[in-house]
């Protein structure tokens, strides 16, 4: 069977998380030796991929910390000490 | 640093019997995955503060039900999704905008954008903080049953099991769901992955070989 682009493409994703199984493994890397396009289409999004996983570095507001252990001091008295039972 | 698993159900024994101050130690290795989901989820970081902090107050209250077949992280991340959604759901105004909308069914347009002249991203066009700003502004257009599991998958890098776990769906539908998203994101971000025009070109445009 010769794949098309359009099949390719379907696949991108399982591909970038190694899904395929080992026979359309082998026909896709052969599409994207010979084929740009889908090269093209490949390398953006495992790059775009790249770029969203970075984006777990984005910095916290200032004090965020401070103020989430502050309410959660004030809700662990409250609670009445017995997590799982209502206040 | 997080701590390890035996750890961890260490602290959760102890503070279910009793020592509630330890729950600021069990929670602080993910205070920022908490904010992160729900941010990216909204937007907005007035809203991603105070949910962070409903989470965390929620997992409290909750602590005595989490079961320790999933990982603590996960199941934080599965209230924080929850409370993202509700918040959602209330910031809703425009009616597109449906969580429940079912685009399963529909034969939506999720091919990627063909990127004729593209050889490879420079990495110093990927480390701009406008490419960053791109993609935050890409990944808020995508509908939020898209969003929600690109987050899970893709910034938390949670995998596929505990994806479906935290949203409540099966893993065909994540492994679907998420290659929809993908794609939709190549396609809002192809205009600018492209290469600086080429330095020589002739008249017209010509590119002078």
């Amino acid at each position: 069977m010769k794949l098309e682009c359009k099949n390719v493409w379907e696949h991108i994703s399982e591909y970038l998380d190694h899904q395929l199984d080992a026979e359309l493994l082998k026909e896709i890397e052969n599409h994207l030796e010979n084929c740009e396009v889908c090269s093209a289409i490949l390398d953006s999004t495992r790059n775009i991929l790249v770029l969203t996983a970075d984006d777990r570095t984005y910095e916290l507001p200032l004090g965020y910390s401070e103020r989430l252990h502050k309410r959660l001091e004030q809700a662990l008295r409250e609670i009445d000490g017995s997590p799982g039972k209502p206040a | 640093m997080p701590a390890t698993v035996e750890q961890e159900k260490d602290l959760i024994a102890r503070i279910l019997a009793g020592e509630v101050n330890l729950f600021h130690e069990l929670v602080r290795p993910y205070e920022k995955l908490v904010y992160v989901t729900i941010f990216t989820m909204l937007r907005n970081e007035t809203e991603a503060e105070d949910g962070a902090q409903e989470v965390m107050i929620n997992a409290f209250r909750h602590l005595k039900n989490f079961r320790g077949d999933a990982k603590f992280s996960t199941w934080l991340v599965t209230i924080a999704m929850n409370e993202a959604r509700q918040r959602l759901r209330r910031a809703r105004t425009a009616p597109h905008e449906s969580l429940d909308e079912d685009m399963e069914g529909k034969e939506g347009d999720f091919t990627p954008a063909v990127l004729t002249d593209w050889r490879e991203i420079p990495s110093e066009v990927l480390e701009k903080k406008e490419m960053r700003e791109k993609l935050r502004a890409a990944v808020a257009q995508l509908p939020p049953i898209y969003r929600e599991v690109l987050v899970l998958r893709d910034l938390e890098e949670l995998n596929q099991e505990e994806t479906a776990a935290a949203l409540g769906i099966n893993v065909t539908l994540v492994k679907v769901r998420l290659h929809r998203a993908r794609m939709m994101l190549q396609k809002l971000l192809a205009p600018y992955l492209r290469p600086p025009a080429p330095a020589k070109k002739g008249f017209f445009g010509r590119i002078v070989p």
